[in-house]
């Protein structure tokens, strides 16, 4: 096997017994990029000297954590200390981020070799990598299709095989949908469980930041890593997560699954439908229940999201000036033409529609008409969950109701593209915790990935990772690689 | 037709934390620009706030202290607006959920201006309409083809005060404020200098004839950086409303600017559409749980300036004027309390603070706690003159001492010899000398002319070079007289 195919997990053992050198691995997954980056485009920056520094210094030291000499890309929404941190926008050019995220410093801790920067949706705000102001990443399997999106270029990253693992962010399924429509693993951890200081912020209360991974070790792996309390993020968990090492391999016996009924009505399509129900009948003969339940205000979710999300996103995207950072219009006459051209010139297309109707949504007048009433709903989305997770230990959907779309087929309808989180979106506003990892296999031109969603209650990362170990080690869909 | 000005206070405090409102950046003024700043209070991309307790604590205090209802659980909450000076280009504030609902201030006497206390109404009360606690903003320096940004205050704990639109004069203004800072020196919330910055007060101002409910137009004045400076602000500003209001003119809402060195206020460019803030829940700050920890601030408040006039003058017997000088300086009272609590006479120890003290501290231009007299040596100089060892003019003689060589006052009564007589015989003996010169004298006060018996006290002390306790040749005399 080429040193570019590993697994995160394979990569610290085979440095562990010195087989190789954490500089192998770096100059393995450079020589990748050089290969298949002028197809798939997932990478916005690569250091690949600072990345052969980092690695170098490893080796040379002591086993540090237990990611040590391990690559690991970042989306490029992530602060890392000295290096640019431009969200994909054009606002954001010539930044370099004076300090590192919280994560990042915890990625340090565990021994990690910082490999490069991923492609996104601009400001994370897409589905496809289509609003990044740079270029569009294309997905490894068919490269006339979306990787999906925001964290696209993290997704199609890893399973391109130019990185082992990704640290992306999931506000509305970011971390999720790309993971599906790449044929990888993607967590989102429970609200709070990873700090996200240094995340910069699209929708500060369901922004969380979490792996992807080319399997459900190495995403636990990654999970351990990160999460925990961060006294720089108040919104953090004080209680410190659970040790996942004994969910995995622990099997399903006993456990209770659940199908929401909302999730396979509409929109969806039959084949993939077929698959996350394969995989249903799969957890059942290792040992599951199978329970239906119901999420009834599942129809309000993508309405509320764009409400609270555009809303949050208004004063959170308000900092991007010309002030102090980043671009900043040239030969402004006043202040206030500096801010709007500035602005005009710095954001895109969707993020303006987004800062537009957040703004719009908390105005006098239509703040509570629209922001009151979608916190109304969304305490009723969580209270849904609530509900749910009384009669089961964890809930299973599709990712997405279709595979990877062609790129450039929603970018003319908005609205057809919130939709492709229509399945991700409520596990944001519940504030609760979700992975996706394949399921299957669908063909349209080409062969497709599928995922497969499991979500658990708060804090329940164990048994999400407990319920997508047994699958994974029952089926053999992560041994399938893109045709590259 | 009479008109009444009907005037309201914003009144924001800087607190006295360590560090800012939502990072750990020092809380100080006087660095060079930009050197008190971190991720968090520039609002670089990805920082997150973290709350200051002590500054929750203080403006709790605040609220206790000024009798408000504090809120069990109060939160935080953006107010968008751009400005150069708002690093995030929101504030964060606290909206519908402050941290304080209502108290009141009492406006004591003193506390106005010293032309109108006479005049003054008593005890006027003034209600607050809330205390919440926000982030300062940074400050901006226009140059001339430039505006430079200083982000050291940016960040920094800031408390607002709101009040009912109660007050109705000037003086009544000044009043308030001078009587707030000093419950907040008091609580040790804030050093509340307003030259410095660290009391700021906005002004709303309207004038309605005095038989009428509704408020007039309401104005806002800013850009006062005294009390007085307030004082002759709201002077001008309603003489100028009152003006407009009689010559049949329309009063504009608006902002208007004080300037200082005009005399006036000017009106501001008016913003085209009235502000909207678009307030919404803070999302990276949980709301805060004040009930889990309000008891132990309710231990923490201190005994205001009101309560403790009352208290020296009925506890200690201070006289009114001692003990409105005593209260009005926190460290002051504390010092005279200390010297107090050494003897039985605390108002001649007040008298002593009051008119030596403060004169000589002034004199040498030094602070309280720079003193040489220690508060119980001060107490022991009372004490020798009570007990009659030294007269009263000695007494003052001992204190200059005392400041003057940090000493103590019955070394210096010792070492200058000027401990009173006090022995009946030596006395008896210096009144029979003195008869037996006076006789003329003494025929006439034994006629009735009694007063001429202190011409003979006179010349006892004389004689005895001062030292003569003066109350016992007094006595002495009569007797010997048998007046």
């Amino acid at each position: 096997m080429k040193l570019h195919e590993f697994t995160a997990s394979r990569a610290v053992a085979a440095i562990r017994r010195c087989e190789v050198s954490s500089e192998d691995l770096v100059r393995a997954l450079l020589a990748r990029m050089e290969a298949v980056e002028p197809q798939i485009s997932a990478m916005l920056h690569v250091d690949a000297e600072a990345a052969l520094a980092e690695a170098r210094a490893r080796d040379a030291a002591p086993p540090s954590g237990p990611l040590h000499g391990i690559p690991i890309a970042l989306k490029d929404n992530l602060s890392v200390r000295g290096q640019p941190c431009t969200c994909a926008s054009r606002i954001l050019r010539g930044y370099r981020a004076p300090y590192d995220a919280t994560v990042v410093e915890k990625l340090r801790r565990a021994g990690a070799v910082l490999l490069g920067r991923a492609n996104m949706d601009e400001f994370a705000m897409g589905s496809s990598t289509e609003t990044s102001s740079v270029r569009a990443t294309r997905n490894p399997w068919d490269p006339a299709r979306a990787p999906g999106g925001s964290s696209g270029g993290a997704a199609a990253a890893v399973a391109a095989r130019e990185a082992f693992a990704a640290l992306g962010s999931d506000t509305g399924g970011s971390i999720r949908q790309p993971a599906a429509f790449c044929g990888c693993v993607g967590l989102k951890p429970t609200y709070g469980r990873v700090s996200r200081y240094g995340l910069v912020a699209f929708a500060s209360s369901l922004d969380q930041i979490g792996p992807l991974t080319r399997d459900v070790r190495d995403a636990a792996l990654l999970f351990n890593a990160i999460a925990g309390h961060d006294p720089h993020d108040s919104t953090s968990l004080s209680d410190a997560p659970a040790d996942l090492s004994s969910a995995l391999g622990r099997g399903v016996r006993g456990l209770k699954l659940g199908l929401p009924r909302e999730y396979f009505l509409k929109g969806i399509e039959r084949d993939v439908e077929e698959s996350v129900r394969r995989a249903a009948r799969e957890l059942e003969k290792l040992g599951a229940e199978i329970v239906e339940v119901s999420l009834p205000h599942t129809e309000y979710a993508v309405a509320t999201y764009y409400v609270l999300a555009t809303a949050e996103a208004s004063a959170n995207l308000a900092r991007f000036d010309g002030v102090r950072y980043g671009h900043r219009a040239e030969k402004p006459s006043d202040l206030l033409e500096m801010y709007g051209r500035t602005r005009a010139e710095g954001f895109g297309a969707e993020v303006k529609r987004r800062i537009i109707l957040g703004t719009y949504v908390l105005s006098r007048g239509y703040h509570d008409a629209y922001y009151l009433h979608a916190q109304k709903a969304r305490t009723l989305i969580r209270g849904d969950f609530q509900q749910a997770f009384a009669r089961c230990d964890a809930i299973l959907t599709p990712t997405t109701p279709t595979p990877a779309f062609k790129l450039g087929e929603k970018m003319q309808d908005p609205l057809q593209m919130y939709l492709a989180d229509i399945f991700t979106i409520a596990v944001n506003l519940a504030g609760a915790c979700a992975i996706s990892l394949p399921c299957g296999f669908v063909v349209r031109e080409t062969t497709l990935p599928v995922g497969l969603q499991i979500i658990g209650p708060w804090m329940r990362e164990e048994t999400i990772f407990r319920i997508a170990d047994a699958y994974e080690q029952a089926t053999a869909w992560r041994e399938e690689a893109p045709p590259l | 037709m009479n008109y009444e000005a009907v005037i309201g206070l914003e009144v924001h405090v800087q607190l006295r934390t360590r560090t800012k409102m939502f990072c750990a950046c020092a809380n100080t003024f006087g660095a060079p620009p930009n050197t008190q700043t971190c991720p968090v209070c520039l609002g670089l991309p990805g920082a997150l706030p973290s709350p200051n307790f002590e500054a929750l604590r203080l403006t709790a205090l605040t609220g206790l202290m000024l009798g408000g209802a504090i809120a069990p659980r109060c939160k935080f909450d953006r107010k968008n607006y751009f400005y150069p000076d708002v690093s995030k280009n929101y504030q964060i504030s606290q909206y519908d959920l402050p941290i304080c609902v209502g108290g009141e201030l009492v406006l004591p006497r003193e506390n106005y201006p010293k032309d109108a206390q006479k005049t003054v109404e008593e005890s006027r009360r003034i209600r607050l309409v809330r205390i919440h606690l926000e982030e300062d903003v940074a400050k901006s320096f226009h140059f001339e083809a430039a505006t430079g940004v200083d982000f050291n205050r940016a960040g920094a704990p800031l408390m607002e005060i709101v009040t009912q639109p109660d007050l109705r004069s000037p003086e009544e203004a000044f009043a308030f404020l001078s009587t707030l800072r000093l419950v907040l020196l008091y609580g040790g919330v804030s050093d509340a200098d307003m030259e410095k910055g660290q009391l700021r007060c906005d002004c709303n101002v309207s004038v309605r004839p005095v038989d009428q409910e509704e408020l007039g137009a309401k104005v806002e004045i800013k850009n006062m950086n005294s009390i007085s400076g307030v004082r002759r602000a709201l002077a001008h500003e309603i003489e100028r409303q009152m003006d407009v209001a009689r010559n049949g003119g329309r009063i504009a809402q608006e902002t208007r600017r004080w300037d200082e060195a005009a005399g006036a206020t000017f009106g501001m460019r008016s913003k085209e559409m009235a502000h909207d803030y678009r307030y919404f829940p803070e999302p990276d700050l949980l709301p805060v749980v004040v009930d889990s920890w309000i008891d132990e601030v309710r231990r923490a408040v201190p005994e205001l300036p009101v309560a403790r006039k009352e208290r020296l003058m009925r506890r200690l017997g201070v006289g009114e004027s001692n003990a409105e000088v005593l209260v009005a300086d926190r460290e002051l009272a504390d010092w005279f309390e200390k010297a107090a609590a050494t003897t039985k006479n605390a108002n001649g120890v007040a008298n002593f603070v009051v008119n030596d003290l403060l004169r000589e501290l002034g004199a040498a231009g030094k602070p309280l706690v720079e003193s040489p007299i220690a508060p119980e040596a001060l107490g022991a100089l009372v004490d020798l003159a009570d007990a009659g060892r030294i007269s009263s003019s000695q007494a003052k003689e001992v204190f200059a001492e005392m400041f003057r060589s940090g000493r103590a006052a019955d070394e210096i009564v010792v070492e200058r010899g000027m401990e009173q007589v006090s022995d009946t015989d030596a006395i008896g003996k210096l009144c029979d000398e003195v008869l037996a010169v006076n006789a003329a004298m003494v025929a006439q006060i034994r006629e009735g002319n009694v007063k001429a018996v202190g011409n003979l006290v006179g010349q006892v002390m004389k004689r005895s070079q001062g030292k003569a306790n003066p109350a016992m040749v007094n006595a002495a005399l009569k007797e010997k007289l048998g007046i």
